[in-house]
């Protein structure tokens, strides 16, 4: 294999333009889930910049991070649809434009 | 050398006294608190009298050093006593007069629930005024000065809880303060020029210079600053305003304070810095000029008065004057021997007059008095003495202290006929509304009001100072009242003698003599006949002075009236004492006041300073009022916020790096 | 050209596509699908870059159990389109410019500083062996703590989605 290699910046550009669209969907989603999806592209985005650079690197401690991100995701996904759930009981919706009273 | 005379005593004790009955008296007995007052300010005047019994003895000027006190590079002042003729008479006259005053005090004042504060306020005058006397320095002087003037303000000031003589407390103490600044900057002079304010040390550094030299326009200066705070505290023109509404304190403190000494300390210290006032003839004549117009004026005032006391206190103001005029025409010995008699006389009338309120029990007015001569006799007895003394007749002791000024007026080389004339006028004047206030208290019928016996009246409590309508009959006073009248007035009778044949004078020459520019004392004594026929006019005009007020108010008893109303505003002018109270109210107190009030409470405090303070509280308040509201609880603005705040970050993250 | 460069394209377009996708949908229902379809096609850029064992945990994890936690709750709860509300005008007016600063900045600095490094394909073979060897020598103690994070959340998540008490008065009917 001569020349079979892809820049690290590409993996990089992906990488930040996923996370891009993450931050963009939370601020313009007005549904709770789809904001909390947008979350779980945003820590994919960074997941892919850790194994792009461990790759680089050759450091192999990138792509265990990755897999501590993985289960800090799920236990944050878990928790945070079970709050989601209690939430729509309560208030019976899914706007998160509702879910206003913590203010001054 | 000296022995030591522990002069520090004769201060210290009445502070002692001052000290005791101020923290225990009000706990204390009535009997104690005499004890201690009378004690120590007993204890002073024996130690004055030890003193003086050791006199001749000492090699003068007698100095003591107590402490150091200031040491500012080169500039020192020491709590050191001085002690010389002069302050040996100043300091008799207030130890002497001071503990007979004392003894007054204790009936005057029997039935006042503040016993123990007068006998503290009492002492602690006496010792600032020993202190002032005493002092070798200026600066201690000073110190003495301001005590006397707070001694003053809370003794005029005794009952506080009555406004009129809050006021005058305060008016006494503002006025004073104008006049202590004028004597502040004399010394601030002193200190700039010769570098000390040691008596001695100065007055060396000032007798070379002389009215031709250079020094004449710093000495002028500062011997009219010096004048200017002995207005202040002797109460002449312009600053004597004070001086008759410091008739609302106690009597005694009348006597005390406003006739015999603290009002005497400007004279003292003008005597004391006579070696400047002999090298600055301006200032010389200005003090002489004050001195003989202040006297004429005052006694104006006193003929229309129908307060007894305020009569006295403008007779106090002018007597205040003849003083002044003699050590303006450099007869620093005849003022002081008019100060001693002074002293004597006025202290004498003062208690009589608080004799005759308490004998009618309240009552001030002269038109509701009369007729006393019966119901008093010791205090008519002694008042007759102190009047015939004031008055000028011979042989009592005012007579002679008067007419030496009246003479040394016309004939020193400072004086002029115009005082001499002036100053018999005002002894007319003032032998006048002195007979008049004679006749009106003590000779004819009782005038008081509706003399309603009530079946305790002599039992119960009288209101010094207050009007007691259920009181009986006038009535003597008792004997610890009497007696030191009766000591007064043998002084009133014999002080003068120690005039005779000039002996005073001689005894207090060398004071006034060291550092003397060479006066041409021989043609004073040349015109002894002169001095003879002067005399005769000035008792003449005393004799007058006493058959007019005989006429007015005894014989022709509807004249004054008469009198009054054809002269019309004049009168009215008189009465209201020319209006000068008005008159510096509109011009000094009213723009204080006005000024104080719109520029410096409206413009200043309120607009910049509360509006400051005010502004900034408010000024964070709307702040944090637009920034609450990025605490809006929307989610979506929070993502909006952080993804703002993180832009930043990593923009400013780049451009460190970049750098 | 080179096949390394294909295959990353491909894969590349495939995430892009979801993500944009993933922004576009109104339902979150079709979100989640195109969130699915993202992280399969992640899974195949990991196993360009040799991270084979992280892309089968990709796969099994994250579109396997938490993407189908987040179906089960949107069916659950029966999550229609979006409405559109007021919302927020500040999120808009700061957020969008600001998500759009960063990310310009960010490309920015990574086009900078690129250079000609370059990963090639399979760069760093990670094998369950080695990730192992790693995970449970070096990185014992985060394992172990990650554990107890997950048994943390299970608790949380049973606590936080149970129905409300019933008041024990009632019990009895």
């Amino acid at each position: 294999m001569t020349s079979s290699y892809v820049p690290l910046s590409y993996y990089l550009l992906l990488s930040g333009f996923l996370f891009a669209c993450g931050v963009a969907g939370f601020i313009i989603k007005r549904n709770i889930i789809s904001i909390f999806m947008s979350i779980e592209l945003m820590l994919n985005g960074v997941n892919l910049s850790f194994v792009a650079f461990a790759a680089h690197w050759h450091a192999l401690a990138g792509q265990i991070f990755v897999f501590f991100v993985m289960v800090v995701a799920a236990a944050e996904a878990a928790v945070g649809l079970a709050i989601i759930i209690a939430v729509y009981r309560t208030r019976e919706t899914l706007n998160v434009d509702q879910v206003n009273l913590l203010k001054l | 050398m000296n022995p030591s005379l522990n002069l520090w005593l004769i201060p210290i004790l009445p502070l002692a006294g001052a000290a005791i009955n101020g923290f225990l008296g009000k706990k204390s007995s009535r009997t104690a608190v005499t004890t201690i007052a009378l004690f120590f300010s007993g204890a002073a005047f024996a130690m004055a009298l030890w003193v003086a019994v050791r006199f001749s003895s000492l090699s003068l000027p007698y100095e003591e050093y107590l402490a150091h006190w200031i040491r500012a590079g080169s500039f020192s002042a020491d709590f050191a006593f001085y002690l010389d003729q002069l302050s040996l008479v100043m300091l008799l006259v207030v130890t002497g007069v001071g503990f007979l005053i004392h003894i007054y005090s204790v009936g005057y004042m029997w039935d006042d629930p503040s016993y123990y504060r007068f006998f503290s306020y009492l002492n602690l005058f006496m010792f600032f005024m020993l202190t002032l006397v005493l002092a070798n320095n200026y600066l201690l002087m000073f110190i003495g000065w301001e005590g006397v003037g707070l001694a003053s303000y809370l003794l005029i000031g005794f009952w506080f809880t009555k406004d009129s003589a809050a006021s005058a407390g305060k008016k006494a103490f503002i006025v004073n303060r104008i006049g202590d600044f004028g004597f502040l900057i004399a010394l601030f002079l002193l200190i700039q020029h010769f570098g000390t304010l040691n008596f001695d040390a100065v007055f060396q550094g000032v007798v070379p210079l002389g009215p031709e030299t250079m020094g004449a326009g710093l000495l002028t200066a500062i011997g009219i600053l010096l004048m200017l705070g002995a207005c202040g505290k002797s109460a002449q023109i312009p600053l004597y305003i004070w001086l008759p509404d410091a008739m609302e304190g106690p009597t005694p403190v009348s006597a005390l304070i406003h006739a015999a000494t603290m009002v005497t300390a400007g004279v003292y210290m003008v005597s004391r810095s006579h070696v400047i006032f002999d090298r600055a003839p301006i200032a010389l004549s200005v003090v002489a000029i004050i001195g003989t117009l202040t006297a004429f004026f005052a006694a104006t005032i006193g003929i229309a008065q129908t307060d007894i006391k305020k009569v006295l206190a403008y007779s106090t103001v002018s007597q205040l004057g003849y003083m002044f005029m003699a050590c303006g025409v450099g007869a620093f010995s005849a003022g002081i021997f008019h100060l001693m008699t002074h002293a004597f006389f006025k202290g004498l009338l003062f208690l009589g007059a608080g004799s005759v309120i308490h004998a009618v029990g309240g009552e001030q007015d002269m038109r509701k008095m009369g007729g006393l001569r019966l119901y008093a006799p010791w205090t008519f007895l002694t008042m007759t003495i102190a009047t015939l003394a004031i008055a000028g007749i011979p042989p009592l002791a005012g007579f002679f202290s008067k007419d030496e000024i009246l003479w040394r007026a016309y004939s020193s080389e400072h004086g002029s006929w115009i005082f001499w004339l002036i100053g018999v006028l005002t002894a007319f004047i003032t032998s006048f509304y002195m007979f008049r206030l004679w006749f009106l208290t003590f000779l004819g019928d009782y005038r008081g009001g509706e003399a309603v016996e009530t079946a305790d009246g002599h039992g119960s409590a009288h209101g010094h100072g207050n009007k007691n309508d259920g009181h009986g009959l006038p009535h003597e006073s008792p004997m610890v009242m009497i007696v030191p009248l009766a000591i007064l007035a043998v002084l009133s009778f014999v002080g003068g003698w120690v005039g005779i044949g000039n002996r005073f004078e001689n005894f207090i020459a060398p004071v006034f003599r060291a550092g003397a520019v060479a006066a041409t004392e021989t043609a004073a004594e040349a015109a002894g006949h002169l001095e003879f026929y002067l005399m005769l006019v000035s008792v003449a005009a005393a004799f007058l002075g006493l058959y007019l007020a005989y006429l007015l108010y005894h014989k022709r008893e509807d004249l004054p009236q008469k009198i009054a109303d054809s002269l019309g505003g004049f009168y009215q002018a008189i009465v209201h004492k020319y209006y000068i109270d008005e008159l510096y109210a509109a011009l000094f107190v009213k723009p204080l006041i006005d000024g104080s009030t719109r520029i410096l409470w409206h413009d200043v405090d309120q607009k910049v300073i509360d509006a400051s303070v005010n502004d900034s509280a408010d000024g964070a308040r709307r702040a944090s009022d637009e920034v609450r509201h990025m605490q809006s609880g929307n989610i979506r603005s929070y993502a909006g916020w952080i993804a703002a705040g993180s832009a930043l970050v990593i923009a400013f993250m780049i451009w460190m790096g970049v750098r | 050209m080179n096949f390394h460069l294909i295959l990353f394209l491909a894969f590349g377009a495939v995430c892009v596509g979801g993500a944009i996708n993933l922004l576009a949908q109104r339902h979150p229902i079709n979100s989640a699908l195109s969130l699915i379809a993202v992280m399969a096609a992640l899974a195949g850029e990991y196993l360009l870059l040799g991270a084979e064992f992280v892309a089968a945990v990709q796969v099994i994890v994250y579109a396997g159990a938490i993407m189908v936690l987040f179906v089960f709750v949107i069916m659950l709860l029966n999550a229609g389109e979006e409405e559109h509300t007021g919302g927020s005008r500040i999120a808009i007016l700061l957020g969008v410019p600001g998500m759009l600063t960063g990310s310009v900045l960010t490309a920015w600095v990574v086009l900078r500083h690129s250079g000609t490094q370059s990963v090639p394909i399979g760069a760093l073979p990670g094998s369950p062996r080695d990730i192992a060897q790693l995970l449970f020598h070096d990185f014992l103690l985060p394992f172990e703590v990650t554990s107890v994070l997950i048994l943390i959340a299970i608790m949380g998540a049973v606590v936080l989605a149970s129905k409300p008490e019933v008041p024990a008065g009632e019990g009895e009917r």
